[in-house]
């Protein structure tokens, strides 16, 4: 199950803010999209979910059109967004079953997969605790539970790590990485931060609305003789990340 | 979308309003103040000086805050589904709307769902304005307060309809005090609620049939009867019809991914 992007253009108004963009992602896989803030990432995610209707080009996610089976493709994915989109008032458990509910699930199929998910992200004993006294990390780690309880088989992320201190930022790096390939999730993260990507990831560089490279990091490195993702990125874009 | 989704899907939408209102118990309590100091100040002071006559559905003579209280039910429904409806335009780039958005159910169905769950939570108000009135010395037969329900629940929908139509559509009513001062007030003064129709038509021809006109005004004569187990089946017609059209067109308006591309 995967995620393929042909021709895609989106403007706002005269303002192009998305230019012919082609990208197939792996599957099973952690695959970083990489730009600057201002890129057009989140114009991208909002494209992916539905947010902002298609104006030019093709999106088919897990082999269904956006387009013309909206459900299915719905269906398939779990979101996390770059703003947490908890009610802080609600508990955990709270949040957790009113994304079910409106996935279709009922209390008794939601509960095993919140009892999974929380387990998984270690945060089982934090169910009953209102989201407002969770740390900025946890609450993320919920938000990424949340996403996985209607067990999607792609996981976009709109720079989840940001805001996050440096450890957490890895560690959650590090649980998407093992998610992927416990669960053959196939992932979509979206970073400004270079740091957040490894020399296996398949990277896709998105600069000023256009796709610039799309390949595995080792490989864009090879390709233009860089020792790392940053120098291939300078190279490309001419601006230091 | 199964039958049964679509009943776990409302369900779930109506446990969350239900939870957000319990938590925010304080501003329950600041929705009945406004009603209120109509009842209790404004109606008090006004008592003396407008007379009502004999008029359906009432059978006898009225003191002013009997004849204000389905006005200010309205009032409360009124105030509920606005400010719901402009936070469902304002937040659908962020925070809770995102969430329903990117749920595989038919986006009509999520948007008059989440219209629904909110109108059911604004008749938690609405009885508990009726309770106090009753405390007050205000009382509709008793069997009138359960008539009134599907009345109040309609009413509540076509203006929560309303309001997601309005605030999406027209982009200056950017915050709650243009609703306010451009949909809300105009809506309920210019309506049945504070006073009788042909009072208002003595005052001003051209008025009257604005109030007549305006739908807030069957609204209102909708809750009037019901309360009085009585039907009124001109205000029945045109709340239906007027709640049906500015659905369709509400959700049509709604449209998250246009309207987005074009702020």
């Amino acid at each position: 199950m995967s995620i393929d992007i042909r021709h895609l253009s989106f403007s706002y108004g005269p303002l192009l803010a998305l230019q012919d963009i082609n990208l197939t992602l792996q599957e099973g896989r952690f695959n970083a999209l990489l730009g600057p803030n201002g890129a057009g990432k989140s114009t991208l995610f909002a494209l992916l979910t539905r947010l902002y209707a298609l104006q030019s080009g093709e999106i088919t996610i897990a082999g269904h059109s956006i387009a013309r089976h909206p459900a299915q493709v719905m269906r398939k994915l779990g979101v996390v967004f770059q703003q947490s989109t908890l009610d802080l008032d609600l508990t955990v458990a709270q949040n957790l079953y009113y994304h079910a509910a409106l996935h279709g699930m009922s209390k008794r199929q939601a509960q095993p997969r919140i009892t999974e998910e929380l387990a998984r992200f270690d945060l089982s004993e934090r169910r009953q605790e209102k989201v407002r006294n969770l740390n900025g990390g946890h609450r993320r780690r919920v938000e990424i539970a949340r996403a996985l309880l209607h067990k999607p088989s792609i996981l976009l992320l709109d720079e989840p790590s940001v805001g996050l201190d440096p450890a957490t930022r890895e560690s959650l790096n590090q649980h998407i990485r093992q998610l992927c390939e416990a669960e053959q999730l196939t992932a979509l993260w979206a970073t400004h931060l270079m740091e957040e990507i490894q020399n296996d990831d398949p990277v896709s560089i998105l600069f000023k609305g256009r796709m610039l490279a799309s390949d595995r990091a080792s490989e864009l490195c090879q390709q233009y003789q860089c020792a790392d993702i940053s120098s291939v990125f300078r190279s490309l874009t001419g601006v230091t990340p | 979308m199964t039958l049964r989704a679509a009943l776990i899907c409302f369900n779930g939408l109506l446990q969350r309003e239900l939870l957000r209102f319990v938590q925010q118990r304080s501003r329950f309590f600041s929705a009945l103040v406004r009603p209120l100091l109509w009842l209790v100040v404004f109606a008090s002071g006004f008592r003396a000086a407008l007379g009502i006559a004999i008029i359906e559905p009432y059978e006898t003579y009225i003191t002013y805050e009997v004849y204000i209280v389905p006005g200010l039910c309205a009032m409360i429904i009124l105030f509920n589904g606005m400010q719901s409806s402009l936070s469902m335009v304002y937040d659908r780039e962020m925070g809770s709307m995102r969430v329903l958005l990117v749920s595989p159910m038919p986006r009509p169905f999520l948007l008059l769902a989440k219209l629904m769950a909110t109108s059911l939570i604004s008749l938690l108000q609405v009885y508990g304005f009726l309770l106090i009135a009753w405390f007050w010395g205000i009382e509709a037969p008793l069997l009138g307060y359960l008539t009134a329900l599907p009345a109040f629940l309609l009413v509540a929908m076509m203006l929560s309809a309303i309001g997601l139509f309005i605030s999406a559509r027209i982009k200056q009513l950017e915050n709650f005090a243009g609703v306010m001062n451009f949909v809300i007030f105009p809506m309920f003064f210019l309506s049945s609620a504070l006073y009788p129709l042909w009072k208002m038509r003595e005052a001003s021809e051209w008025l009257y049939w604005i109030c007549a006109w305006n739908p807030f005004s069957h609204g209102v004569e909708l809750i009037r009867f019901a309360l009085y187990q009585q039907g009124n089946s001109e205000a029945l017609m045109i709340v239906s019809l007027v709640t049906l059209v500015a659905s369709v067109l509400a959700v049509r308006g709604f449209q998250p991914q246009q309207g987005m591309g074009k702020r």
